[in-house]
């Protein structure tokens, strides 16, 4: 039973975090900013469990653990203020939302 | 199980340049969750079976179905039937599902695998009890931390998520009465 190798799984790894990166820098949707947050985490979560996975130890999965807990709460903070600049501005351009008043 | 690997790794990838490309925020998610579940049949072949559950119940489940649910809330009220009656042409999601079909083709392979009493699924397997015996021995104090995370992410979605008028600091309050200052302070 051979066993993946480590490098094509952080290389998988790797494309996922650049492809979220990518789309935060491309997309001016606010939405799919904070979509595209969930796929780089995801993706570092990929490449915990990778090498977790490669020397057999749980200390990789735990920490995949600690991400999906903060991807949690990041994700619930992160659409109530998508919900207030919504209300506020009337649009989910972020562009829109480049002054700080009131 | 290689070639398991490199299917899930193929339509992960796949899947997530559609999501960054969709115009319509619905076929995003869609996508994304094709793309998560192709994260869990990676974490699965990397014999991490209990975070492939977590990612399926946590991400695909939780997370977004609570973004489904803000964008609901967002078009509720500018979009019309014939928006909804459009989303729902085949051509929407022949996508989705067939790269759904491949990964559900690779959970039969797995199955199939499962049934013969060969060694574990990969060559570094590890299972759901050394997880939860090494979380709440060394990792206890990352455990509170994380409790006290999203006890902090709770009560700020509460805090933010909020329908007020407007919300201006005491002290940039000009002409308040001052019964009422004194009443706040």
């Amino acid at each position: 039973m051979t066993s993946i190798p480590i490098e094509t799984g952080l290389l998988l790894a790797g494309v996922l975090f650049m492809l979220g990166l990518i789309s935060v820098m491309i997309r001016r949707n606010i939405i799919f900013m904070l979509i595209s947050v969930e796929i780089m985490l995801n993706a570092a979560g990929l490449a915990f469990i990778v090498a977790g996975s490669h020397w057999a130890q749980p200390d990789g999965q735990i920490m995949f653990i600690f991400i999906l807990t903060m991807a949690a709460a990041e994700v619930s903070v992160g659409l109530a203020l998508i919900l207030q600049i919504y209300h506020q501005l009337k649009t989910l351009n972020s562009d829109a939302a480049n002054f700080m008043k009131g | 199980m290689e070639i398991a690997f490199y299917i899930a790794a193929a339509v992960a990838v796949l899947a997530t340049i559609m999501v960054i490309t969709r115009y319509n925020m619905i076929h995003a998610l869609l996508y994304l969750v094709v793309s998560f579940l192709a994260v869990a049949v990676v974490f699965l072949t990397m014999g991490a079976p209990f975070m492939a559950a977590l990612e399926v119940i946590v991400y695909a489940g939780a997370i977004v179905v609570l973004i489904i649910f803000v964008i609901m809330m967002l078009s509720l009220t500018r979009e019309d039937v014939e928006q909804e009656k459009a989303w729902l042409q085949p051509k929407l999601w022949v996508g989705p599902a067939l790269l759904s079909f491949v990964l559900l083709a690779e959970l039969v392979y797995l199955l199939v695998i499962a049934e013969m009493p060969a060694a574990p699924a990969a060559a570094s397997y590890v299972d759901a009890k050394a997880v939860g015996l090494t979380l709440y021995g060394p990792y206890i104090l990352g455990v509170q931390l994380a409790g006290i995370l999203l006890m902090a992410g709770i009560v700020g979605a509460y805090h933010l998520g909020r329908q007020k008028k407007k919300v201006i600091h005491r002290f940039l309050q000009e002409k308040e009465p001052q019964k009422e200052r004194s009443a706040a302070i």
